[in-house]
């Protein structure tokens, strides 16, 4: 493998590093660096938030999900929206620390810990949706095979026990391989800190790793198994979640297309939101020389190449909405273009496809600023994409006298925004308690770390 | 473990960089110890070998996992579809296998990744809080910047003196003993 620091001027560790000084820097956010105004700000706005959220909740089980907008016909409103916005969201951290982790793709290693964390903190603001859209959750239980008093069983044939298993699956697959991740951070942040409690702690958490070399060989193959499992299950969970709607017959569901199209936009819209949350930590924590411009342009370059899928996705739904010449699919495709709510469709396709276009440009793709904007603008036009898919097919299907108009009720609304709360405050709390960027693979970045037998190591 | 008149676990040196530790475990084995172990910062490849390690089972087991939990996926789901709770839908086959399909394709995953992560545990005896490494003060530093390498007192050929003079010879920033 060449070396990727020979290439010039870009490089995905910053010169003059060594062990100890990739360690100190890293942990040093953790143990030694003192609460800060700004810390303090965004865990307070987070915290606000999540009272805002839990203030919600507590309304939706007193009074039931009448609150929302939801009614016939557009039964699936902001709930769903939200679930498949977060939900995918949280499929670059999987992305980034399991396919690239098996392309060998090095510049991955500054931002799999925190992409990973970022999975896992999507991953619960989603499963929140579902459990509360089903109206009287404390039955949550239901959707599980537990043998009970009525003898019902779930319903296999459904897309929607699919979805329990499969986001169930992924949420615990995703927090377990995060943990295993951390271990050996774990111990060195257990063996750095000087407070007895920190040290009890970490001690913990860390299970008495000691470095071993006979456990490093056990950890690197369970972690690359655990890769090449999450790879597959990455895939599965969007493309189960996408035929929540593909195997109904909805007009604008049913469509072949959306398992693909789905994952794709699912990687779109986690590596915008990647990127939201990298480029101000970087700058916070003064971690540029971990996460490099070189990290910050390759996840310009993936923005782009998804984004050219999803205009793929697009243009295909347009395209069998003629070619299919269903009375009900085109009508879709006109309401789309020229009904009520075609702002949203233009406004999707100018965030989604318009936008990212700049990262063409390598000016674009080397600008913090640009490449934040763009990740906004992504974020917002996914979930755009996501009202569009749901909204627009439900309030317009076969028969006019079915016909509806949905909107947010602001209970939505504190919904939507409680779940960012929540999001904001489990990413500060990880900030502060838990190495950011993985320490041990940073080691290994290292020129001295390449002594092995093929002189290369992932 | 036989009983030694010398209650110490071993014998512990510190080595600068990961060539040097990889070096001077190659000449350990070379020497004839066994009982060995090598302590690093960062995964070193071919380390694990010169200690006596370096085979995992976890592959196999992995494998095996992933097989039960996909078995019992399906079976959960052709049990209940078919013997527990037959429902008739517009006359379609009870054991209708395309729609089962999602459901044991995750189930294989979990079965899977639980067995590599419990089994990788397990094979590596952890959780373990205590050692006997850990009453080193300086082997803090094998989870940043340092190098170790240990030749433990249970191996056939040890000596507290010998083995002492021998880890000497390969060039260590320092060499202590490991109190049991």
């Amino acid at each position: 493998m060449t070396e990727p620091q020979a290439t010039t001027g870009q490089q995905v560790l910053a010169p003059g590093h060594s062990m100890a000084s990739i360690t100190d820097k890293v942990s040093a956010i953790v143990l030694t660096r003192p609460v800060g105004k700004r810390w303090l700000f965004g865990f307070t706005l987070g915290f606000i938030l999540t009272c805002v959220l839990f203030t919600t909740i507590a309304n939706l089980l007193v009074t039931g999900v009448g609150i929302w907008g939801l009614n016939a016909p557009v039964g699936w409103g902001f709930d769903i929206i939200n679930f498949v916005w977060w939900i995918g969201i949280g499929h670059a951290g999987t992305l980034i620390s399991a396919i690239l982790l098996l392309l060998r793709q090095n510049w991955r290693t500054s931002i799999n810990r925190f992409a990973e964390a970022m999975t896992l903190f999507a991953v619960s603001c989603a499963g929140l949706y579902p459990l509360l859209h089903m109206g009287r959750p404390w039955f949550f239980y239901w959707l599980m095979p537990i043998p009970n008093t009525m003898e019902l069983w779930p319903q296999w044939r459904s897309p929607l026990i699919w979805d329990v298993f499969a986001v169930s699956t992924y949420a615990s697959v995703s927090a377990l391989f995060w943990y295993v991740g951390l271990i050996p951070d774990l111990a060195t942040l257990r063996d750095r800190t000087t407070s007895r409690l920190g040290r009890m702690v970490y001690g913990v958490l860390a299970m008495g790793w000691r470095n071993s070399a006979k456990h490093w060989h056990q950890y690197e193959t369970a972690y690359n198994l655990l890769a090449g499992l999450c790879t597959p299950l990455v895939v599965s969970v969007h493309t189960v979640v996408s035929f929540d709607f593909a195997v109904g017959v909805v007009p604008g569901w049913h469509a072949t297309v959306f398992p693909p199209y789905f994952v794709a936009g699912a990687i779109f819209a986690g590596f915008a939101m990647v990127l939201i949350l990298c480029i101000p930590i970087r700058a916070v924590y003064g971690l540029q020389d971990f996460i490099t411009m070189k990290h910050l342009e390759n996840m310009g370059k993936i923005l782009l190449a998804t984004c050219l899928m999803v205009s793929y996705g697009y243009a295909m739904e347009i395209f069998t909405a003629f070619y299919t010449a269903n009375t009900y699919e085109e009508y879709l495709m006109h309401n789309r273009l020229h009904g009520p709510y075609a702002t949203s469709y233009y406004a999707l396709w100018f965030c989604n496809l318009i936008v990212p276009q700049v990262l063409w440009f390598k000016w674009a793709r080397t600008n913090v600023w640009v490449l934040f904007i763009v990740s906004l603008a992504v974020s917002v036009g996914m979930w755009l994409e996501r009202f569009v898919i749901i909204v627009l097919s439900l309030s317009r299907d076969f028969m006019p006298s079915m016909w509806g108009q949905y909107r947010g009720t602001p209970w939505d609304w504190s919904m939507y925004v409680g779940t960012i709360g929540l999001f904001i405050t489990l990413l500060f709390l990880f900030l502060r308690f838990l190495p950011v960027i993985s320490i041990f693979e940073m080691r290994t970045l290292l020129p001295e770390a390449k002594v092995g037998d093929h002189g290369e190591h992932s | 473990m036989t009983p030694r008149e010398i209650p110490i676990y071993g014998i512990v040196a510190e080595f600068a960089s990961p060539a040097d530790l990889l070096e001077a475990a190659r000449a350990t084995k070379q020497a004839g110890y066994t009982r060995t172990d090598a302590y690093s910062p960062l995964p070193i490849e071919g380390l694990a070998g010169a200690v006596g390690g370096g085979h995992s089972k976890l592959p196999v087991l992995v494998f095996l996992g992933g097989l039960i939990g996909g078995a019992s996926g399906y079976l959960l789901q052709y049990y209940t579809a078919v013997h527990s709770y037959p429902f008739n839908i517009g006359g379609r086959p009870l054991h209708s296998w395309p729609a089962f399909i999602p459901v044991t394709f995750e189930c294989t995953i979990l079965g899977a990744a639980l067995t590599a992560i419990f089994g990788m545990l397990a094979l590596n005896g952890l959780p373990m809080p205590y050692h006997p490494l850990f009453h080193v003060g300086r082997f803090a530093r094998a989870s940043r910047d340092k190098f170790f390498l240990c030749i433990e007192a249970r191996d056939p050929i040890f000596d507290a003196a010998r083995t002492r003079a021998f880890l000497e010879t390969l060039s260590p920033t320092a060499v202590e003993e490991v109190p049991s």
